[in-house]
This record gives C-alpha cells, structure tokens and sequence, in this order.
C-alpha cells in the first residue's frame, strides 16, 4: 500500500547555488512527516526532486527501495499536491478527480464512480459535477486531496497546501488531512513553514534551514530538545543569552553571560561551539521576589503584563535593559506582577539548554 | 479620455479626437459605404448613370451565383484558406508551446528576434523570394537533388502548392503570437500536475494545454483565415495556371472590367461568405466571441 522515501545525501543545485545540501532521511511506510522551515530553504525543492520534476545533483532518492533515479514523474508512485493546488479549471469537479485514472484507462462508468466515493471521503458529497471556479478555498483543497488520492499513491506529498486558507479553515483542514492519513494509511510528506501544523500533524518532523536538514524528530523533541539554536528559536520563543561555557560537569555546565553565571544543560555539538548561547522558554521561566540560594536567577523590572486568558505573558527588563519573557499558566488564584515591580526572573537548570548555532550551510562564506 | 483632457489640453484633445473620426471616416467608412451602395447598382456608361436603368438591385450579387466558375473559385479559396489555416495551427503550436513552457527565459529575446526579421522586408519581397526558392531550377530543388532526398525536381508552383506555401509563410506568426499568449498564460503548475497524474506528454496537450488555449487558436485560425481568403498579393506571385484565388476575380472585375459595382458586390460576397463559414466553423468548435475578445 505505502512506501517508505529514502533520501540519501541528496542535494540539489541551481547554477552555483546549493538550494539543498546532503539532505539525508528516511520516510517509514505510512508516516505523516513534515519539513518544517522558513520560506526558501529548499522544502520545495526537495518535494519536486521525490516527485521526479527536479533531478539532484547528488545524492539517491528510492522509493518503496526502488531507486528512482531514471523514473520520469509521470511513472512515480507519488501524488503531489501543489502549493496553489493547479486543479484544472475547465474540467468538473469530477473530472478533476478522475484525471488520473482516465489517463489509466479506466472507463467513463467507473471514474465517475470513484470520484463519487472520493468525493464522499473528503466530505464534499454532491460537488462532482460544479466547476472548479464554483468551490471555495477550503473545497478545492478537497478536491486537491481526491484527485491526488484516485490515483492510489503510495507517498502523498503536499506542499504548503494550507497556506492559502483562513485560520478557522486551516484548523478544520488539519485534522481532516490527519484524518484521511490514517484512514488510508498512505505515507505523507508534508510541508510547511507553520510550526504549529507541523507539530500538531506529523509523527516526525524535518526541521531546514539554508537547504540543510538541522533536526528530525517527533513533534515533542523538536520542541523539548532542540538540537541547535536555529530548531530552538525556529520552533517556539525563547530567551536568548550570548556567554561562554565555564565549568563542565557530564551533561551540565556554568554559562557566563552578561547578567550572570548560570548552571544550565549541555546542548548536542554546544561543548566545541563558537558561539554557545543559552536558550530558556517563557514558560520554564518563573518570577519570584526573593530566589533560593544557587537558582539560577536574573533581577528584572517588569516591564509589561499581557493577559492572554490562559496565560498571562510577561515582559520584564533585565540589568541591561534587554527585555526577558515569562509565561506562567493562568489558575485563576496567582498574582499578577504590575509594571514598575523589581522581582528575579528564575529557571531551572535541566530546562536551561546551551546550545550552538545552526550547522553552517554549504552557501555561507567562511 | 478625461486622461487625454488633462494630459493636452482641450485645443490638442479636440484636435486628436478630429483626426481620428477624419481617418476612420474618410478613409475607412465612407469609401466602403461608396463601394457598398456601388454594389447595388448596375455597371453602366458614364451618360446612363442616374438615368432610368440606374436603380438598386441584387443583380450584381445574383451574377456570382449564376456563374459556376466563380462559384468554384470560391470554394477553392475557403478549402485552401482552411489548409492554410490547419498548416499554420500545426506549425505555430509547437513552437508556442517550445517559446511558452520550454525555451530558457534568457534565449527569448533572441529567439523572437529571430522570428520577426523576416517580418521586416516587405510582403511582395517575401513572396518573389519563395517563387525563386520554389522555381524548377530553384535553390529549394538544388538543395533536395544535392543531399540526394529526390532524384528528379520537384514541381512546387503546381495547383495551389505555391501559394499554399506562401500563405502559410505570409500569415503563420498571426497564428503564433495568439497561441503562444494563450499557452503562455497556463500555470505551469497544471502541466506538472497532469504529468505528476501520470499523464503521458500527448494526454497533458489534448486534456489541458490545448482547452486551455483555444481562445488563442480561435482566434489566430480566424485571422489566419481571414487574411488567407482575402489575401490577393500571394496568390497573384505564386500562383499556377491551375490555381485561382477568388481576390482575383474580384481584381478582374475592377481592374480589368472596370466593372467596379460587380466587383463591389463580389467583395461583400466574399466577406459575407468568409465571415458566415467563419461563424459555423466557431459554432461547431464551441468557440464564443467573447472567448476570442480575451
Ligand atoms: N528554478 C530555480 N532556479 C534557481 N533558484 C531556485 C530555483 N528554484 C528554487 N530556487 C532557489 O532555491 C531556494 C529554495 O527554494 P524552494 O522553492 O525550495 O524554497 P521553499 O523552502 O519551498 O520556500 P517557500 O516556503 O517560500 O515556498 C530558494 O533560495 C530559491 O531561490
Ligand atoms: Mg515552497
């Protein structure tokens, strides 16, 4: 049914450009994956090498363990879903859908049935004979999704496919999308510089950045344990504070920054890295009057009180007048800080990472 | 128009908008308006004209149809204009699909230079130019026995070939700047997406390229058409004893008749019949006007 996709070292160049640079994965059977990562890093180009329009310049693609170096995409066991979906505007909705399977030979009787069911699948009953021009946003999506499912694809890969939809929609199109994934159990590749989709949809997640893969992982690693600076500030807020690394004990070292020394968790590759940097979320940060002796502790000024209903964000000024975030979980019986108090920002240090910049990319000059 | 106001003043406005209406009346209205009151008139000498045999008639008209050879000369020329037309379609597709999807953005201004320089030296040049390539003992034959492709020259100027060739030559980028507009304007992305489906490159053209383009083809196959049937330049050069194009008849009756109200009427005939054809031809190809006006 599914297929795994191997990447193996695959790169891809424009002229002297390296738009992906050894980009090594692999996709399991029926795993819903994301590449997450900011807008020109390469998660387009490496769907158009899997889906056969782009040939790397390096590196192996095998789908399924079949190598598809000389498998134009039109023999591929893959569907992709446009970023801008390119459904064909002057076919019915149907139509559309049974593309795939008219190109197979399948008789007039039999796509119109299949689209049929597909159509009830996404949940669009009813729509097989309207015009594309004639569907809103979020049932073009749909249809996308249909006519890319008739062709029975082992690996479905989608490219920012919800880029285009209001927030209410997109929500609704992420479970859905979800959804169909395990109802057909057809691998995913999926992509998009959203971390919240990314994170909410996927069994494993693909961080990139400049063309190069930095972090794969599940979901709750990418965030709890990031593995470099960019997968930290990529995903989620944090505070960041530039230091050297002091005293090392195993995983735990003294960081020396500007507004003190703190004891903080060694990051991967951060022991040798030239410019550590020490990474806190707002919400593994505290404020307290009066810290226990040996915390890690900043004296701040609060600056700003934002009460977002479930959690109230707080802005505070450090000594040097950088400006730290606290995020504490409104309960409904905390105080409040007001601006104007003087408090200590406090953490802990397992929740404290060191950590280096990202892994420098293949274009950066030395 | 409020635009021009304030750009020219009302003085230079007034002055531009006089000269138009002057050009477009004088020059184009009124001399067809003449032509076509001429058509329903008899040919008479200059002492009968206004006097009791000049009144309004449709015998100039009826005199085509009474004769079976204007008749097939007529026939001919739509049948050959549409070869013409289908040729042109066959040629300039390929190459606005090449131009459109395929050609490296950086070749374009090239590659169209090269396609408008002969657009440059004049129709007539162009047209003595292919009836000395497609002579006998021409350079087209001299070529073909040279590389051994045929042993014995080929006629070319025979039947309707050479003007068939000079027509297509003439008229084929009329076919190409709408089509490659047309292709032009396709989202890539569909081509890809079709492909991606598994469709074979001829199924990608039948099923998106070519609906999608149709409001080009229709209308570069109207003007091709048009300018075909109507052309009287080409078929005049490059004919044969064997080929007459109906424009000639028309140039008989006025230039060589001096019959200029049977011509008149000939020449509304031929529009009339063209733009009649044109039309069923549109109806069966589902084309609407509108589509063309895009
Ligand atoms: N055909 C091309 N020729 C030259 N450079 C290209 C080409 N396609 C992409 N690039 C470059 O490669 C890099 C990666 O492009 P890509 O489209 O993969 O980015 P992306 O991650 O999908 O971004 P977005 O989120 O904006 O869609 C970009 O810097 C882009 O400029
Ligand atoms: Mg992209």
């Amino acid at each position: 049914m599914s297929a795994g996709v191997d990447l193996d070292n695959v790169c891809a160049d424009f002229g002297s450009f390296r738009a992906v640079d050894r980009v090594t994965v692999h996709i399991k059977p029926g795993e819903f994956f994301s590449f997450l990562g900011p807008s020109g890093c390469g998660k387009t180009t490496i769907l158009r090498m899997v889906s056969g329009f782009i040939r790397p310049s390096e590196g192996k693609i095998t789908i399924g363990g079949q190598d598809m170096r000389d498998i134009r995409p039109n023999q591929r066991p893959t569907a992709l879903i446009f970023q801008n979906l390119a459904l064909f505007p002057l076919m019915p909705v149907w139509e559309n859908i049974a593309f795939g399977l008219e190109v197979r030979g399948v008789d007039r009787k039999a796509r119109r049935d299949r689209a049929e069911e597909l159509l009830r699948l996404v949940d669009l009953p009813g729509a097989a004979d309207k015009t594309i021009g004639q569907l809103s946003g979020g049932q073009k999506q749909r249809v996308a999704i249909a006519r890319a499912l008739a062709v029975e694809p082992k690996v479905m890969l989608l490219d920012e496919p919800l880029s285009a939809l209001d927030l209410k929609l997109r929500q609704h199109m992420r479970a859905e999308l979800r959804a169909i994934q395990k109802r057909t159990n057809v691998t995913f590749i999926y992509i998009t510089h959203d971390q919240g989709e990314a994170l909410a949809m996927s069994d494993r997640v693909g961080v990139m950045s400049q063309g190069r893969l930095q972090q794969v992982s599940a979901p709750q690693d990418i965030y709890n344990q990031p593995v470099n600076g960019f997968v930290a500030s990529f995903v989620g807020e944090n505070n960041i504070f530039a230091g050297k690394i002091g005293n090392i004990s195993s995983n735990m070292a003294q960081f020396e920054t500007s507004v003190g020394t703190f004891k903080a968790t060694i990051g991967p590759d951060a022991g040798t890295a030239h410019n550590p940097k020490l990474y806190v979320r707002p919400e593994h940060a505290r404020l307290v009057a009066k810290p226990v002796n040996g915390e890690n502790a900043i004296a701040v000024e609060i600056a700003d009180v934002a009460f977002e209903g479930n959690f109230i964000s707080i802005q505070a000024r450090d000594a040097h007048g950088g400006i730290l975030v606290a995020e504490a979980r409104n309960d409904g019986q905390g105080s409040v800080p007001s601006p104007g108090e003087k408090l200590h920002m406090v953490f802990d240090a397992e929740r404290a990472v060191i950590l280096a910049d990202e892994t420098p990319a293949a274009n950066a000059t030395p | 128009m409020n635009d021009l106001l304030r750009r020219y003043g009302p003085v230079l406005s007034i002055l531009f908008a006089a000269l138009t209406a002057f050009w477009l009346l004088a020059l184009v209205v009124l001399p067809d308006l003449y032509l076509f009151e001429n058509s329903f008139r008899p040919y008479l000498p200059i002492s009968e004209v206004g006097g009791p045999k000049d009144f309004y008639s449709f015998d100039n008209y009826l005199t085509f149809f009474h004769s079976p050879i204007h008749i097939q000369v007529f026939v001919w020329t739509i049948v050959y204009s549409t070869v013409v037309t289908v040729l042109c379609f066959v040629i300039a597709y390929p190459l606005a699909y090449y131009l459109s999807k395929v050609a490296r953005s950086n070749l374009l201004p090239t590659l169209f230079l090269l396609i408008l320089v002969p657009l440059w030296v004049s129709e007539v040049l162009r047209s003595f130019a292919w009836f000395i390539i497609l002579a006998l003992k021409g350079p087209l034959n001299i070529l073909l026995l040279g590389i051994g492709v045929i042993d014995q020259p080929i006629r070319w100027l025979t039947g309707f070939r050479g003007v068939i060739i000079g027509l297509v030559y003439t008229y084929v980028l009329f076919m190409l700047f709408p089509l490659y507009n047309a292709i032009q304007s396709l989202d890539t992305n569909q081509i890809e997406a079709a492909e991606d489906l598994g469709s074979p490159w001829w199924r990608t053209h039948w099923r998106v390229i070519l609906p999608h383009a149709k409001p080009g083809i229709a209308s570069g196959s109207v003007m091709v058409f048009m300018l075909s049937a109507g052309s009287i330049l080409v078929p005049t050069l490059l004919a044969s004893t064997s080929s007459r194009w109906f424009t000639e008849i028309i140039q008989q009756w006025m230039f060589e008749s001096q019959d200029w109200n049977t011509g008149s009427a000939y020449a509304f005939m031929l529009l009339l019949l063209c733009t009649i054809f044109v039309s069923v031809v549109m109806r069966l190809f589902r084309v609407k006007l509108s589509d063309i006006a895009k």
